[in-house]
């Protein structure tokens, strides 16, 4: 029999990904280690490689083929004396499975007719499910279309107490059975979801239609869009997993959450002397060494703003508001192709010099695109900083389900009139992104300013 | 040429080994370099010789009250060396059934001391010279040690620690076990049950401090039963070997300071990781209280190198080591796995009675500040245990009030230790009590207690 490839998992939560390069060739010899693919996930692209020796019997999944499930069959190595009539007995089998090309393929065509985009996201889920139908066992539930599912006892009531529809999760357990820590993952970020499920969780209706079978809602539709610009004046670049997450999450955001902004300058010189003098005073190596950058005394300003006024630490949700008791800082960072956030939790408890580290960390990790979800998945507001980039002020927006962002521009040398006198000072302008829903005018200026008497006299952070 | 494995392990404990065998069946190459012995401190020097040695005390016990079960016996005698015998037996030919699974699984078995020089690169001192070993990954399973106390190091005379105390060179009158963990007190039952005056010197305020305070007391009682003397909230300052014995001086918070004299002494407080030697400090893993820091996956703070068992954090069992192999084992080829979940790894202590729990205790739910049910059923009210005449013992169940999840089950009494799994079973499948409460259990049987002590978290107990 041929050994088959499959699609590996390369997170906890991945569930499907992009077939980015073949390395191999059907009828090369191959050894175990031999690198034979690369796989390429909306977090990162890695590489697959050979665990046993064989030759390259069939490459069952083309280059650049997206969305290809996990423990989907790739490819086929044929074992030493097996010739490609071992592939006969199982080409049935592949055949057998959902081809995830053809269902792209089907989704393509019907994406421009607006009505029928429920429909196929209803198909969708049926399908998925339906994949795992011979592995039922009795202890099942019926999702809303019918469809039976396997949870933990436990799971199902939990998930009844929260309202949560057991039908749009996917399960971790053996054969995809859901289970406890599936629904608390689900309650706790409601991104670890399948794009389909994702509405279960922050409810917003508008949401699901606005991201349907991962195809978004474009204003002008692809028709037109390739009507209006002559063929051969664009190149046409494929859209990678990490882009079509951050359109994805926030074409949601932007359409769906009620953003406002506030604006205010703060003064920045106590800031810049106490860093000079806290990073002169620094050990340069060793453990305890440190560089703090104006950034790490953002994150901590803000998060014990948020400490401050707890009101605005919020997150809505249909079943109440989530009044959050730790101040997580996601921070975006910039990388090939996208961003990433990644978290600093607990950053109201942490020190500057642990937050520098802990940042710098981070922020090489999310380069290199290996960050895992627990680095990345949860904070409650977030911090985005173009301020290196010479960009004076800008507005953000919200990283969902948070409900507060930080703008941060350049600190540069500004005129300002003080005591009736014009003095030079250096100013960085911050703008509040917040979700009216749970933040109002007010509660967002008591936040904003808050966190501008923390930066304008950082002393007040040790307390 | 050197032969690049796709996972090198350090020890072949229960941690290990298994690691080793899962690896290969799912098509990695590993290699397992073990300094002394195959199947680590839990065969050979742990878990199952002391459970030969406690069976032979059962049976001791047992016929001395063979004349409650209507059989009169003549005289007992016991033969102290052929117990000891036995117990290396046993452990012996388990040893050697691991040789066996590491052939049949095709491991590659390396006897040496490795050091990791890379993250790809291990030196291994064997006894002809040293191997150079290149892996893609490297597990670190490389155990425990007793805990030694200061002033208190074995010496190869009055002071043990569990290995002497498995190889004892006399059946010593007067014996004083420090700490009362499950070690401590397992050997206190056993020399206990072989008529040996034992002292259990326990530095918290109750023995058994693990398990749930209401276990821990009937602990007590019984073993005061038994005829252990138990003194809590003490700690022994000195030690002053003499010719023929050890003078001890044994403080009590709130108490006199007293001496006392005992002819051996079994340290049992804790353990100590093994890793030095290893070349932590080079690659700069990350330590935490002097074990191995990791995720639920194994992982530790250097890519590639993962640690699993006793080297890292508690609890120290031999059956969480092994998981934890194949937890690492499974993620390194890949494969999506659950990590570790500590509330829900049992634990066992094979005294006279046994103890058997899992998850939390009635103080920990309560400190997490959950709302829970309490159920408990006696051995008293099962027909089983009085029919087998062991009437004493407690079966105790914790549940969430508001989502019906099992969060612990404690124990007490014979052959709970046997039991606890069904408990274990449920939680893995996440039962509520709704499920637990419709299952039939077995009559007459004491697992009937299961069922009555979950029926009686929710007011519900048949029997009683």
């Amino acid at each position: 029999m041929p050994i088959e490839i499959l699609m590996p998992a390369l997170s906890p939560t991945m569930e499907e990904g992009t077939l980015a390069k073949w390395h191999v060739n059907e009828g090369d010899e191959v050894v175990s280690g031999d690198v034979i693919a690369e796989i390429e996930t909306d977090k990162a692209t890695m590489e697959v490689e050979a665990i046993e020796e064989g030759r390259i019997g069939k490459l069952c999944v083309p280059e650049g083929a997206e969305g290809v499930p996990v423990n989907k069959i790739i490819a086929l190595l044929l074992e030493e004396g097996e010739d490609e009539n071992a592939l006969n007995d199982i080409a049935n089998k592949v055949t057998d499975r959902p081809q995830v090309g053809a269902k792209n393929e089907e989704t393509e065509t019907t994406a421009d007719k607006e009505t029928t985009k429920k429909e196929a996201l209803e198909t969708e889920i049926k399908a998925s499910h339906q994949t795992n139908k011979e592995e039922r066992n009795p202890e099942t539930e019926h999702s809303n279309n019918g469809e039976r599912i396997i949870a933990s006892p436990l799971a199902k009531r939990i998930a009844n107490e929260n309202n949560i529809d057991l039908g749009q999760l996917e399960g971790s357990g053996p054969n995809g059975r859901i289970v406890k820590a599936d629904i608390e993952t689900a309650m706790k970020t409601g991104r670890d979801l399948s794009p389909a499920a994702r509405g279960a969780i922050s409810p917003p209706v508008a949401a699901k239609d606005a991201v349907s079978g991962g195809k978004l809602v474009s204003p002008v539709s692809d028709k037109e869009i390739f009507a209006t610009y002559e063929e051969g004046t664009y190149d046409l670049v494929p859209i990678d997993n990490m882009r079509r997450t951050v359109a994805e999450r926030l074409t949601i955001s932007k359409s769906t959450i009620p953003h406002f902004y506030l604006g205010l300058d703060c003064e920045l010189d106590n800031l810049l002397a106490a860093r000079k003098r806290l990073n002169d005073n620094a050990p340069k190596e060793g453990a305890g060494s440190f560089k703090l950058s104006v950034n790490d005394f953002i994150i901590k300003a803000l998060a014990l703003a948020l400490q401050y006024v707890p009101s605005a630490n919020v997150t809505w949700s249909e079943k109440g508001i989530l009044q959050h008791k730790r101040s997580d800082v996601s921070v975006a960072v910039a990388v090939d192709g996208g961003l990433f956030t990644p978290v600093i939790r607990h950053a109201d408890l942490k020190t500057l010099s642990e937050i520098s580290n802990e940042m710098r960390d981070l922020a090489i990790k999310a380069r290199q695109k290996k960050l895992s979800p627990a680095d990345y998945v949860g904070g409650t507001t977030s911090i985005s900083n173009l301020g290196m980039m010479g960009i004076k002020k800008f507005d953000a927006v919200i990283n969902p389900p948070q409900s507060t962002i930080l703008a941060i521009g350049a600190a540069d040398k500004r005129p300002v009139v003080i005591n009736d006198k014009v003095e030079i000072r250096t100013i960085m302008s911050a703008t509040l992104s917040c979700d009216h829903r749970v933040v109002d005018g007010a509660l967002g200026a008591e936040l904003l300013n808050t966190f501008k008497n923390f930066i304008e006299d950082p002393v007040t952070m040790l307390v | 040429m050197t032969k690049t494995y796709d996972i090198a392990i350090i020890g072949g404990g229960p941690g290990g080994y298994v690691a080793a065998i899962r690896a290969s069946q799912l098509g990695l190459n590993p290699v397992l370099i073990e300094r002394e012995h195959l199947g680590g401190i839990c065969l050979n020097w742990g878990c199952i010789p002391t459970k030969a040695l406690l069976r032979s005390a059962e049976i001791l016990t047992q016929i001395k009250h063979a004349n409650d079960f209507g059989i009169k016996v003549g005289s007992v005698e016991i033969d102290f060396d052929k117990i000891i015998k036995r117990s290396r037996d046993v452990s012996a030919r388990l040893t050697g059934g691991i040789g066996y699974l590491m052939k049949k699984n095709k491991v590659d078995v390396i006897e040496g001391e490795a050091s990791i020089k890379d993250k790809t690169t291990l030196t291994v001192k064997t006894k002809t010279g040293e191997e150079t070993v290149t892996a893609k990954n490297i597990i670190i399973a490389t155990g425990a040690r007793a805990r030694h106390l200061k002033g208190l190091e074995p010496d190869g005379n009055f002071i043990w620690s569990y290995k002497q105390a498995l190889m004892p060179d006399t059946n010593p009158k007067r014996l004083c076990v420090i700490g009362s963990g499950a070690i401590g007190v397992e050997f206190a039952s056993f020399f206990n049950a072989l008529g040996s005056e034992v002292t259990v010197v326990e530095i918290a305020d109750r023995i058994t401090p693990a398990e749930d305070a209401e276990i821990s007391g009937l602990a007590e009682k019984a073993f005061k039963k038994a005829g252990l003397t138990i003194m809590t909230n003490t700690s022994v300052t000195k030690a002053k070997p003499g010719q023929s014995d050890i003078e001890l001086t044994i403080e009590t918070k709130g108490k006199e300071v007293i001496t006392q004299n005992f002819d051996r002494v079994i340290v049992a407080v804790g353990i100590t990781p093994n890793i030095e030697g290893l070349g932590l400090e080079n690659l700069g893993v990350e330590l935490d209280r002097g074990f191995i820091k990791t995720d639920g996956l194994g992982h530790t703070s250097i890519d590639g190198i993962y640690a699993i068992g006793d080297v890292t954090n508690p609890p120290w069992l031999a059956h969480k080591a092994s998981h934890e192999g194949v937890i690492a084992v499974e993620t390194i080829a890949g494969n999506k796995v659950h990590p570790l979940n500590l509330a829900r790894i049992p634990g066992c202590t094979y005294t006279n009675p046994q103890i058997a729990s899992i998850g939390m205790t009635e103080a920990d739910a309560k400190e997490a500040g959950l709302e829970i049910n309490v159920g408990r059923f006696p051995f008293q009210a099962n027909g089983k245990a009085l029919a087998l005449g062991e009437p004493e013992g407690l079966i105790k169940t914790i549940f969430d009030q508001k989502t019906g999840e099992l969060l612990g089950a404690h124990m007490i009494g014979a052959e709970v230790t046997e039991l606890i799994e069904g408990y274990a079973v449920a939680m893995g499948l996440e039962t509520t009590e709704k499920e637990l409460m419709e299952t039939i259990f077995p009559h007459p049987t004491l697992s009937e207690m299961m069922h009555e002590a979950v029926l009686e978290a929710y007011g519900n107990a048949l029997h009683i």
